[in-house]
């Protein structure tokens, strides 16, 4: 049987939108659950916290459309570095799209969730990843 | 239209007349669809922490969307036919009211980017119209809602009436 890590202190998410309005939502839900949360508005913000204090990150959860960096492409950028390629990452959009879900989880995601994202999404996901911790 | 939490209703219109508003406040915005589902689960965010995140969430909101709003404004402007350009600030609108439980601001926001597919200009022309005149109607009842539960004090908060 393995064991559930257990973290002094609770996981602590990254959220990236370029959307006030679902960073206030998000970050609320994961507060709600208990998670310390850090929420920025750009691809290229989360990867500057993450060089500075990726160690500390558990889980991404990140918009699909956004300006400049995409979701995917932050994504991507994770995944390919040795230190942050544990990090879960998990991608939102409100565009329900096939084939954009199957890149996203080909590239390693490990979830898509459709827009609004809902408290039992995340208390569905954040409990299967976070007792997974690195 | 989704019958949304409303039926414990008849145990809070017993309560007195600013909570009997605040119930068909509640209602008629739900009725008329003005606000879906999603506003419900923002409101059941709210607890002691946060008492007012749902106030908080819709001045987030207006404050974006107004915005927005002007962006597509100005697109349409500037760039004449340049649907693809509209259609990606249109959306950024459309995600703002879909998380909110914007209901129907986001159906129209909805409309105009089936015009841009099409390449309807006066469609695009017509439905913006629209997009900014269910924007007004919501920010209205919101206000008023957002007023009555302030008025009605702890008590309120406790009948507050699922959407």
């Amino acid at each position: 049987m393995s064991t559930t890590t257990v973290t002094p202190e609770p996981p602590h998410v990254l959220a990236v939108d370029d959307s006030i309005v679902d960073r206030a939502v998000i970050s609320r839900l994961l507060r709600s659950s208990k998670y310390r949360v850090t929420t920025v508005d750009s691809g290229k913000r989360a990867l500057e916290v993450l060089s500075l204090d990726g160690d500390n990150v558990h889980m991404i959860i990140t918009d699909y459309c956004m300006p400049e960096m995409s979701g995917y492409e932050l994504l991507k950028r994770v995944k390919e570095s040795t230190e942050l390629r544990e990090i879960p990452v998990v991608l939102m959009s409100s565009e329900n799209s096939p084939p954009r879900i199957r890149r996203c989880l080909e590239e390693g995601a490990e979830e898509f969730l459709i827009k609004p994202v809902r408290a039992s999404d995340l208390s569905r996901l954040c409990s299967r990843l976070i007792t997974t911790l690195r | 239209m989704r019958n949304l939490r409303l039926n414990s209703d008849s145990r809070r219109a017993a309560r007195g007349d600013r909570a009997g508003a605040l119930i068909r406040t509640g209602r008629i915005l739900s009725r008329l669809g003005y606000l879906d589902e999603q506003f419900c689960q923002v409101e059941d965010l709210q607890d002691e922490a946060s008492p007012n995140f749902a106030e908080e969430v819709a001045t987030l909101f207006f404050k974006d969307s107004a915005r927005l709003i002007s962006n597509v404004e100005q697109a349409l402007e500037k760039y004449p036919k340049d649907f693809n350009r509209w259609d990606a600030y249109m959306q950024q609108l459309k995600g703002s009211c879909s998380s909110i439980g914007a209901s129907r601001m986001k159906s129209e926001c909805m409309s105009f980017r089936d015009y841009c597919g099409q390449g309807n200009v006066e469609g695009c022309m017509r439905s913006f119209h629209k997009v900014k005149r269910e924007h007004g109607a919501l920010r209205q009842k919101l206000e008023a809602y957002f007023q009555l539960l302030r008025q009605a004090g702890p008590a309120g908060a406790a009948t507050r009436p699922g959407m």
